[in-house]
This record gives C-alpha cells, structure tokens and sequence, in this order.
C-alpha cells in the first residue's frame, strides 16, 4: 500500500490552517523527490477537532496533532524518510500524561464505534474513487442485482434503523407508506436543513463523505419507486455544498445516477437546493414549501408528505445520517446492524460534542451508552477544572440533564422519558458558571425568533414565556412565574402546528424540572449562583486587598472606577456596565475585585 | 432592465419554483436585494411583487440595504454562548460603533450575529467574509479587526 500523509480538511482544521499544511506538505516532498511515493491527500471531519490541523500518517496511523507549518519538516524526516515518529506532536492523554502513537490508542477514538463515520477522515471526499476502494457504490449494484423494493424494506425494518434527524420514526415504515402510493412522479428528499445551534453532525458527513449519502438516497429511492430526489441544504455550508455537488458530478460521470442506473431500468436524478436561512425549514412541510420557492412555512398533517408531498406527489424526506447508514446496512446485512444499541434503539448515533468538555468534537457511539461514558471516557472529562452541572441534548427542541442522570442509556426513549430528546444529536456541556435559567432563555429566545409566525401558540407563547424569563432573569420574577411558564410551555406544546413549537417549551420544562432550585433562587434571593445574570451581580473592590496599582481603572472601558494611584479604588455601581475586565486584569496576588450575587449585590 | 439582471436570468426558466435561487444569485451578484432588482424578478417570473417581498423577507440570508466591505458573523450558537460570545459582540459592537445587523458609516463592516456556524469546537468564534476567527477573547477582538481595512 502506497503511503500516505492526509490532512483533515473539516470546517474546524482548515479554519486552524489545514490547507497550509497541505500545501506545504506538497512542496517539501516534491523538493526531496518523494512526491511521486507519497499521496498528499486531504479529508473530512476526522471528529477530533479540538486538537485540529490533523495529520494521520498511512499505513501505520500515526496521529498528529494541532500541526503547524514548521513541523512538516521534522514530519518528513522523522515518519517518511524514516520510521520514527515526532514526539512532541503526538495526543498526550490529559490524566495519565502518555502519548498515543496512533489515533487507535486515544481514548476519544477506543470508546466510539465508526459505522456511518467509518469514511469520514480517511478518504478524499472529492474522489468517488476513493469512495468505491471502500467498497463504495456496492450497495446500491446489490440491490439492483438481488433485491425487490420489497425486500430493501423489509432489511431496513429488520436493521431498526429510525430517523435520525430528531424524532426517531422507523425509517421502514416511513418508505412503506410511500411505496404503498399509487403515483408516478414520487420524490425522495434529503434535509441536510441543520439548523440547531451546536450541532454539525450532518455537515461533517457531507463534508466527509458525500458519496455514502447519494448511494442512501438511491436505494431509498429505489424502495420507495422515485426517480427524483433533491438534498435540502442550509446556504450556511458552502464547503459541503461544494463537496456535494462534486459528488453529484462524478456519480453522474459514472452513470451511478442518470437513466438505467447499472444497466437496470432504475432512473433516478439529483438536485441540491440551498436553504436560505430558516430554521423552520428542518420541518417536513416547511421544507417542502420553501423547495416550492414559497415562504417555508408548515401546513396541518394528514395529509403526510407520504402521501402528498412536494408539488402534491407522495414524497419522503430523510435525514443526512440516517440515509448515510442505509448503505452499511446493505453491505453489512441488516441483522449486524441490529445487533448493536439497545431494544428500542439500533445501531449508532452521531454526536456532536461542544462545550465545556476538553475533547470537543464529532462522535459516533452505540446506542445505549451511558452520558457518563461520552462525556469522561470520550470527551476528556470537564474542562478548566470545571465541575459537571448539565448536560444539554436536543438543541432548542431538547432539554437539559442533571448529574444524577449522567449514568441513563443514550437512546431514543430513555431521553424522551426524561423530558429531554435525541433531536439530531448535539450534546452541549456545561458547568458551575452557566445559569440555567440564562440557559433556558437562551434556546427560548431561538425558537422566538425562529417561530414562523403562522400558528398563534408558537408566536404568541414562546413571546410570553420569553417575557417572564427576562423578568426572572433580572431579578423582577413573581413566585407565581415558575407555574405560569408551565402552563403556557403545555400549551404551546399541545397547540402548535409543527415540531418547532411542540418542542419549543422543552428547555425552559426541563431546567423548571431540573434545577427548580435556581429560578427560586432569582426570584426570591435575587440570587444568580452562577454569577451570570448581569442585573443579579456586582462588582466591588475589597478595601483590604487593593493596592492602588491602578490596573483596572486603565481597563474600565466606561470610566466607572476612581482613585488615586497607590490608594484604594473605588466602582460607581451607576456607571458600571459589568464586563467583568477589572475583575480579569486585576493581578492575581491581589485579587482585590470580587463578584456578588444575591442580597449583598442588591444592597448597593 | 438592468444589465446585470438580464444576465443572471438567462440561465434561468422563471418558474415558481426558482424564486429562492434567483433571489440567491441576485444577492450574491448584486451584494443585496434593491427595489428595482425585486421588481425585475417579479416581472421575469410573473409572480406579484408582494409575493416576491413575502418569500424574499420570510428568510434571514437577503439583504434590502448595501452590505459594508466586511461581513462580520458572531456565532451566537450554543456553545459560543457558554463560552461568553456576548462579551464578544459587546466589544466589537464598541470597538467599530455598530449595533447587530448595523453597517459602519464608512461602509467598510456589516455586523450580523447568526445562529450557529456550525464550528461549536473553536469557541466562540466569529467570522469574517471567509476567514475563521476562533477561540476568541475580548483582547483579540482590536488585533483582528485592524487587519481589515
């Protein structure tokens, strides 16, 4: 096997300058000759992007990390033109201090379990031939050689495959009722519309491997007898459109999608629309709407899109992932896959991990395990000696997880049970320093803003509930507020039209239900503990520890601190806009700034 | 009509269907969307000009005023968030004298702040035109913005 040097080209490395090093890469070897030896190649997300540029040394894996221009040098002489490796680039394992030679050996990789990643970050997402070297394209010759729509049905039920754009449907039965539609235009969807802050598990895969998702929607396709399919992708991400549409060209070049596709009489053509900025969007309706080139809004269900869909033909929208595994399926049979995950839940799920963590990242895991188990084994534990306070999941359709709940099995019912749900898999951590009725408010104020306007519970509601939050938050909360959010979160969940208000509520229902003990706090301490809420805390000089250095009144962007130098300081609580920099710059051996909350802030 | 109009809708039917990516190609050739490009679409696709402001405002990609030199976007997503992107656009705000969604007198910054950039690991982060800024602290912020000019 030809060696190889690749270079993560994720959203993530090349913001880092991945595409520097590549190129330097390219120079050096060509200047000791060795270009004709070595493939310079680059790739998609390999997950690991806190430790980004990566570089990965084939056939022998090894991993380096945070790569900088100057290192590609000792890279070469130390791994290509010898066989050694550079040390000090390798992980080096926060807790045991070891360094791993290959990404085999890092415990962020050991614990995950590669299935619909399995390409991602090791093969150019820009050429098909890659692509089929993994056996790629595979799936979709078998099913046209061997399999009926019907028996491609009745693999994916088999596989317990369910949607993984949120809300975990069974993707079978999904096609079953679409096949079951007598028409004779019927269209498969992609919506790659991901629009939840914090998570980019379906732009990574487009990144990282377009081809396994076209190869998705032709047997899907097939199943469901369309011969035209479009991937709905947010404008957001130019780089995976482009990818995409590179795909697109080369599995047309190849005759993989067009007319009698492997010399059958299966048609079926592809078209990427670009989102335009909508939240909304990710709704099957809304999303149908706006490819119409109308306002994406949703309409009431039945009738489902199954049955009348795009330009009122039956039509079935998947998610990035989801349709991204029917070709391992395939390949792997459908038994394999069920024999992964939980009872109700099959297979993996791609998460992405943000944060304060210190592995932050893309994850794929199997289904059932524990949060404990992705946050410390995979995620490195809590970052800045930080102490564990919540676990977000679902984005702002999700909810909130206390410690006591980090050992329940990630899967589509156990969160659902606990108020919180899989949506499309981002996992935000948090620690002592976030207020999570800040926290609350914060996704509160997305759905708001995002809430299309069309259904009154939605618009209205999630403007009510976002009132009594920014009271609560500056310290003007009722006791009767805790049980009017309630309220109002049941009803805009009961009366919303579409999946962005029923879930809407779920933030603020779960922290409610959570961390009942924080709202009290605001509203009867006036009392923010973790020091976020600007209204609920105040910065004062401790007479007994300042210097006079004069530090902070230099920094005081507003000019609200006076003194003379060498004597104690003094803040205008009035002209104090609470940035918090005289309490960053004061030096650390004095520590003279300290912050309040609760009745001490509230007596100044 | 406009030149620049005509040549943007001759690789196009004027179907319904199209309005999205018309409104997209214009924006991107034109830098925004002005009255008299709104009425152009709506003359070359037959849909009525409210409709076409209807679809055209319903999503937060189009602009209707001229954007600056430099489109500055401060990822207000989750994980900024817990990271203090607040700060951040705090102290850009102060630093080019702009409020969100604002562009500066002298027509060099446009300041947006959007919903998730989707790079969550390297923040909070902001972007500017194609340029990644990530792992921000307020003290970065001058550093940066003098390099745009």
């Amino acid at each position: 096997m030809k060696r190889r040097i690749l270079t993560c080209s994720g959203t993530g490395c090349i913001s880092t300058g991945s595409k520097n090093i590549i190129e330097g890469f390219n120079r050096a070897l060509k200047e000791k000759n060795l270009d004709k030896d070595i493939a310079v190649t680059f790739t998609g997300c390999h997950g690991f992007c806190k430790m980004g540029p990566l570089v990965i040394i084939e056939p022998e894996d090894i991993f380096y990390c945070q790569v900088q221009e100057n290192d590609i040098s000792e890279i070469i002489e130390k791994s290509i033109e010898n066989r050694g490796v550079v040390e000090r680039l390798l992980y080096e394992d926060t807790n045991t201090k070891t360094r791993a030679t290959t990404f085999h050996e890092v415990d962020f990789y050991k614990k995950q379990m590669r299935i619909v990643l399995s390409n991602c970050g090791h093969i150019n997402p820009e050429s098909i031939d890659e692509y089929i070297s993994k056996k790629g394209y595979d799936g979709i010759k078998r099913v046209l050689k061997e399999k009926t729509p019907e028996d491609v049905i009745e693999d994916v039920k088999i596989s317990g495959l369910r949607g993984r754009g949120g809300a975990g449907f069974p993707t079978w039965r999904k096609w079953q009722f679409c096949k079951d539609q007598e028409s004779e235009t019927k269209y498969l969807i992609c919506n790659a519309d991901e629009g939840d802050p914090g998570a980019f598990m379906d732009r990574s895969l487009l990144e990282g491997d377009p081809h396994a998702v076209i190869e998705g929607m032709l047997i899907g396709a097939y199943a469901i007898g369309a011969s035209k399919g479009y991937v709905y992708v947010r404008a957001e991400y130019p780089l995976a459109v482009n990818r995409l549409r590179i795909a697109i060209t080369q599995a047309e070049e190849k005759g993989f999608l067009g007319d009698n596709i492997f010399g059958s009489n299966y048609s079926f053509s592809l078209k990427i629309k670009e989102g335009a900025g909508a939240f909304v969007c990710g709704e099957e309706t809304a999303l149908i709407a706006s490819i119409e080139g109308k306002r994406g809004m949703p309409r009431p269900r039945p009738p489902f899109p199954a049955v009348k869909g795009l330009w009122g033909k039956p039509t079935i929208i998947n998610n990035v992932e989801s349709l991204g595994t029917i070709p391992h399926i395939i390949r792997k049979g459908a038994k394999w896959y069920a024999s992964v995950g939980t009872e109700g839940s099959k297979g993996t799920k791609v998460f992405a991990i943000t944060g304060k963590v210190n592995n932050t990242g893309l994850i794929e895991v199997p289904m059932g395990i524990t949060m404990r188990e992705i946050i410390y084994n995979i995620a490195g534990g809590i970052s800045d000696n930080g102490k564990f306070k919540a676990v977000q999941i679902g984005g702002p359709s999700g909810g909130c997880l206390r410690k006591d709940m980090l050992d329940l099995p990630v899967d589509f019912d156990s969160l659902t049970a606990a108020g919180a749900m899989m949506g499309s898999g981002g996992l935000v951590v948090v620690d002592e320093k976030t207020c999570m009725v800040d926290f609350a408010k914060f996704f509160l104020n997305f759905a708001h803003k995002e809430s299309c306007g069309e259904c009154a519970p939605c618009r209205l509601g999630t403007k009510q509930m976002l009132d009594i939050l920014e009271d609560i938050t500056q310290g003007k909360g009722t006791k009767e507020d805790i049980d009017l959010l309630e309220d109002i979160g049941m009803g805009v969940k009961k009366g919303s039209l579409c999946g962005l208000g029923q879930t809407a509520p779920n933030p603020v229902l779960t922290t409610i239900r959570y961390f009942r003990n924080e709202y009290e706090d605001h509203i009867l301490n006036k009392k923010c503990t973790a020091k976020a809420c600007k209204e609920l805390i105040c910065y004062e000089i401790l007479e007994d520890k300042c210097t006079g250095c004069h530090i902070c009144s230099k920094n005081c962007p507003v000019d609200a601190i006076s003194g003379n130098p060498k004597e104690i300081h003094t803040i205008d609580q009035d002209i104090c806009t609470k940035c918090g920099l005289c309490y960053a710059k004061c030096p650390n051996k004095f520590n003279a700034v300290e912050l309040y909350t609760g009745v001490k802030s509230m007596e100044e | 009509m406009n030149k620049g109009l005509d040549d943007i809708f001759s690789s196009f039917d004027g179907k319904e269907e199209e309005l999205i990516p018309l409104l997209q190609k214009v924006q991107n050739t034109l830098g925004f969307l002005s009255d008299d490009s709104m009425e152009g679409i709506a003359k070359f696709t037959r849909i009525p000009l409210s409709k076409v402001y209807g679809v055209a405002t319903f999503y937060a990609q189009f602009k209707f005023a001229p954007v600056g030199k430099h489109i500055i976007k401060i990822c207000h997503g989750t994980a900024c968030h817990v990271q203090n992107a607040t700060a951040i656009s705090e102290k850009i705000m102060t630093e080019i004298n702009v409020s969100d969604g604002g562009t500066t007198e002298d027509g060099l910054f446009t300041l947006e702040t959007v919903a998730c950039i989707g790079c969550c690991s390297l923040a909070p982060v902001m972007t500017i035109n194609k340029d990644t800024h990530g792992k921000l602290t307020i003290s970065d912020i001058p550093k940066i913005i003098k390099q745009y000019n």
